[in-house]
């Protein structure tokens, strides 16, 4: 990919009377009354069928994808995403299916629907599990809402707090708050465990739960998990899991077995369901038996040979609909085809690979010189290496050497998250990725370092084979340009 | 091993650089007692040709029926291209544009989107998606109390005309945070908001009105008197849209005296299939000086140190990952892959493809209505202009006979009778550019006939 002209807005290709006529219906004399009519027709683009499919093919090769490049962004897993899983989803009769259609023309879709759930409660050692939440973070919502709704049934109406660990990822406080929560944030040990004196002195009657990541967003495992399940409850409170680091540990221990009331999962990571550029997410909820009641509607439910939706008649303390629908089905129908491949053993290797890549990948960085962030810690699926050293002597920061890894054919790790290690990078292999692949990544970040000691600009003024050079964000957010408009006429 | 590329010597190779034995011993920090030695409950492996018979066994057993319900999802032709671009790997398999010059790709789609869902609702910006209509509506009820801060009240007025399941999700997202939804009811004639109703709540402190156009029953409401009426009684103006109306209708930037402040809706008509309920892409547009209070990631326009153009996320300040507990909202994806398909969908109709496909949902709704309204015990329930979705009464209930369409492969409707019970025996229908004069003629025969035999006891 070398620097070049830039591909133009499909506005600006646009030519009146031109158009992709193949697609249009026959023309209609139809239309609104008159009181109701647009004056203008929308500003939408006029160009060919070709011009359009040259358009988006061209910004599509503009694009860093797992399919193109090693993608090792920490925490976002991004891992192969098997064509099959896409295909699969898209046949179509899935595909043309309304989700308000009768169930008896659905049975094939909810018979997959159900086998899903039924997995993930196996998977996560959960009592239930609902489909709908259309995202992790609206996974997180209904974890929070439930924890909510469930001392509010016992009429405990005083615990209005949750905890949250300075490690986690932002969606955590956000969601807190979107539920009407206060957040109270406690440290972390430079172990990276939690604190559990600051845990403890957390703690009280107002506490209606901690939100937790294990392993957690520094790529460790929380030791005392334990010990920390028992205090929560002690004082009252439920545990939530957040799931981005679930293919840690697949198959190999589980969030119920470690004490957790409420689990979202990101079906985009774990199961490997497509990022899409951002979206769609899935962020399937598992509760424990507690929680039951309060699971978001609806859920897929066998009754003899059927399969039914449960609603709110069926689940009367629901905390609700979050989605129009179901959910997004499409992308649930693309994590059934993944486990259903990879089946029981081959989910304990998605979290034994990706461990071993990511132990493998931080042992070779650590002998070619760079500074583990915990040194002491074995990685799970990820790991943080710290560039505080290389930033003080040479002034090269981690968003330099990330931009500059962009020049030798690799996507960035994820830099400075979490916000806790300074200059970090968040390196995720994945367990699809080949030896080859991380020796390569090794090569790379390598000679980034010899080049910023012999020619820091080089570094610092990276990338120099993008289609841009570093954005300006600061002009970005102060001379806001977010929307095209038509030339004044 | 389905995924893993490691042979038995890369294993050796790799742990002999970690220091270890085997993979085991790499999951030493767990306490023992925690571990598990196999997954229970979980099936074993199948190749994916397995997996292909039995997943197009179920798809090929769920049919391909005829289909007349709109209710929030809408069946329309998807040109070819759509689906052909968004699954090229570089679009599919990349992530959120967090390292912006190699994801220049993703990023002007994201602005050219932005640039077709404010220019269709004739608004100034638009975020570059949320996750469906639903949760933007809930969104958009959330936003419009951050950003009307001199009412107190946090009470947002939700007609009975907005879809029933997006005012459930609203309100299961702002419960939390205390919004108070108050219903305004329908008329019964026309079947939407009458506008002098909304004197109840004249002199009250009132957040925000939604306003639904068309609304639920298809109908198309007054939106410029509602407008009016929340400008002079100091309500912030939510418009929920069908997208495809608005190649035809009033867009809500120019309803009334100085639009509405926010506009949401569900894109999914824009290239996305039904897909048994999702995933679909929630839009939402707002005027200049809310921009600051709206959710969800936004791309922009700015130039790089070499002064050309390009493109990044902007306004991260809003977001949670800079401001945590204080951001926007918690949301974090957008819906990417759909709003690519979006974008893509409205490049190739442009104006004059989209108005066609907006005549032809219509000419083939009152195609519908009429046909099926020659049949005994059927009316349609409201007086008044509409778009493509009609409410039908029946002399009967409707969910037997949707039944027994079903059996004939013809999905009739959506069943009002638990949403609006007080319309009796009702059923809302939808015709889009897809339904022929053929298809609609199939309907109301099998209609007729299941209405000839004798009513259910």
């Amino acid at each position: 990919m070398a620097t070049r002209k830039p591909e133009p807005l499909v506005f600006e290709l646009s030519r009146p009377g031109r158009g992709a006529t193949a697609q249009y219906p026959a023309a209609e004399a139809a239309d609104v009354p008159e009181a109701f009519r647009r004056r203008q027709p929308p500003p939408l683009p006029e160009v060919s069928e070709l011009q359009a499919v040259r358009h988006y093919t061209r910004l599509s090769q503009l694009n860093f994808g797992i399919d193109t490049h090693f993608y090792p962004l920490g925490s976002c897993t991004m891992k192969y995403n098997p064509r099959a899983c896409n295909s699969l989803a898209m046949l179509p009769g899935f595909l043309g299916r309304h989700p308000l259609a009768q169930v008896s023309t659905g049975q094939g879709v909810m018979a997959c629907l159900f086998e899903l759930q039924e997995m993930l409660k196996h998977v996560t050692g959960m009592a239930g599990v609902s489909l709908t939440p259309m995202a992790g973070a609206q996974g997180e919502f209904a974890g929070v809402a439930m924890i909510r709704a469930y001392h509010r049934a016992r009429g405990d109406l005083a615990r209005t707090e949750i905890i949250v660990p300075d490690a986690a990822h932002g969606t955590n406080p956000a969601t807190a708050t979107m539920c009407g929560m206060k957040v109270r944030e406690i440290p972390t040990l430079p172990d990276g465990d939690v604190d559990i004196a600051a845990l403890e002195a957390a703690l009280s009657p107002a506490t209606a739960g901690i939100m937790l990541t294990n392993p957690s967003t520094l790529g460790v495992f929380e030791r005392r998990i334990v010990e920390i399940a028992r205090k929560v409850h002690a004082a009252g409170g439920l545990l939530y899991y957040d799931g981005a680091n679930l293919n840690a540990i697949l198959g190999k221990v589980r969030p119920g077995d470690m004490g957790f009331d409420v689990i979202h999962m990101n079906l985009h990571k774990t199961f490997s369901t497509p990022h899409g550029g951002g979206g769609p997410g899935s962020g399937a909820v598992g509760v424990g038996q507690r929680l039951l009641p309060y699971m978001p509607v609806p859920v897929v439910a066998r009754e003899g040979e059927l399969y039914r939706w449960l609603d709110e008649r069926d689940l009367p303390e629901s905390i609700g609909r979050l989605s129009g629908f179901m959910g997004n089905t499409g992308v649930l129908l693309r994590a059934w085809v993944y486990m259903r491949i990879l089946g029981a053993a081959g989910m304990r290797r998605v979290a034994e690979y990706s461990t071993l890549n990511a132990n493998y990948l931080l042992a070779r960085l650590k002998e070619a010189g760079f500074d583990a962030a915990y040194p002491g810690r074995r990685a799970s699926h990820e790991f943080i290496v710290t560039l505080k050293r290389q930033a003080r002597e040479q002034g090269v920061t981690a968003m330099d050497f990330a931009k500059r890894l962009l020049d030798h054919g690799y996507h960035a790790p994820t830099t400075y998250f979490p916000l806790l290690v300074p200059e970090c990078l968040l390196i995720e292999p994945t367990e699809s990725e080949s030896r080859e692949e991380l020796d390569g990544f090794v090569e790379a970040l390598s000679a980034i370092r010899r080049e910023a000691e012999t020619d820091a600009a080089a570094v610092k003024s990276a990338p120099h084979t993008m289609p841009v050079r570093r954005l300006d964000d600061v002009r970005a957010a102060r001379q806001l340009d977010v929307a095209w408009k038509p030339a004044a006429t | 091993m389905p995924y893993i590329p490691h042979t038995s010597e890369d294993v050796r190779a790799m742990l002999d650089r970690i220091g270890v034995g085997t993979i085991d011993d790499l999951f030493d920090e767990i306490p023992k007692a925690l571990r598990i030695d196999a997954l229970e409950g979980v099936p074993d492996a199948l190749t994916e040709m397995d997996v292909a018979r039995l997943a197009g066994a179920r798809a090929a057993a769920d049919g391909l029926p005829l289909n007349f319900i709109g209710a929030g999802a809408y069946e329309h032709h998807i040109p070819a291209p759509v689906w052909a671009l968004v699954t090229r790997g570089e679009i599919y398999s990349a992530y959120t544009p967090y390292q912006a010059e190699a994801s220049q790709g993703t990023l002007q789609i994201m602005y050219e989107y932005q640039s077709m869902i404010a220019g269709l609702n004739a608004m100034d910006v638009s975020n570059a998606s949320l996750y469906d209509g639903a949760s933007a509506l809930a969104e958009a009820c959330l936003m419009a109390v951050r950003a009307h801060r001199r009412s107190k009240s946090a009470r947002i007025l939700m007609p009975s005309t907005v879809n029933p399941a997006w005012r459930h999700v609203a309100r299961a997202i702002t419960e939390g945070q205390g919004l108070k939804l108050d219903a305004v009811p329908y008329d019964a004639a026309t079947g939407r908001i009458d506008p002098k109703s909304l004197a109840a709540f004249a002199g009250e402190d009132i957040t925000a009105i939604v306003v639904p156009q068309p609304n639920f029953f298809g109908q198309l409401e007054d939106v410029d008197a509602l407008t009016r009426w929340a400008r002079a009684n100091g309500a912030l103006v939510i418009a929920a849209v069908n997208p495809v109306s608005l190649a035809l209708l009033s867009p809500p930037g120019e309803w009334g005296d100085g639009g509405a402040d926010i506009a949401c809706g569900d894109a999914q008509p824009f290239g996305v299939p039904l897909s048994s309920g999702g995933p679909y892409v929630g839009f939402m547009a707002c005027r200049m000086e809310h921009v600051r209070q709206m959710p969800g990631r936004i791309a922009g326009r700015t130039v790089d140190t070499e002064g050309t153009p390009g493109f990044t996320l902007t306004l991260q300040a809003r977001e949670q990952h800079i401001r945590r507990a204080k951001a926007t909202s918690n949301i974090c994806t957008n819906q990417g892959l759909l709003m690519t398909a979006a974008t893509i969908h409205l490049a190739l109709l442009g104006p004059a493809g989209l108005a066609r496909v907006a005549r032809a949902c219509i000419a083939r709704t009152n195609d519908l209505v009429a046909a099926l309204g020659q049949l005994p015990g059927v009316r349609a329930a409201f007086s008044g202009p509409r778009f493509h979705e009609a409410v039908l009464k029946l002399d009967r209930p409707v969910a037997p006979l949707l039944e027994s369409l079903a059996a004939e492969g013809i999905i009739g409707g959506f069943d009002l009778a638990r949403d609006y019970p007080e319309l009796g025996d009702a059923l809302l229908v939808c015709a889009t550019e897809t339904r022929t004069r053929a298809d609609i003629e199939s309907y109301a025969r099998a209609l007729g006939r299941a209405l000839g035999r004798p009513k259910a006891a």
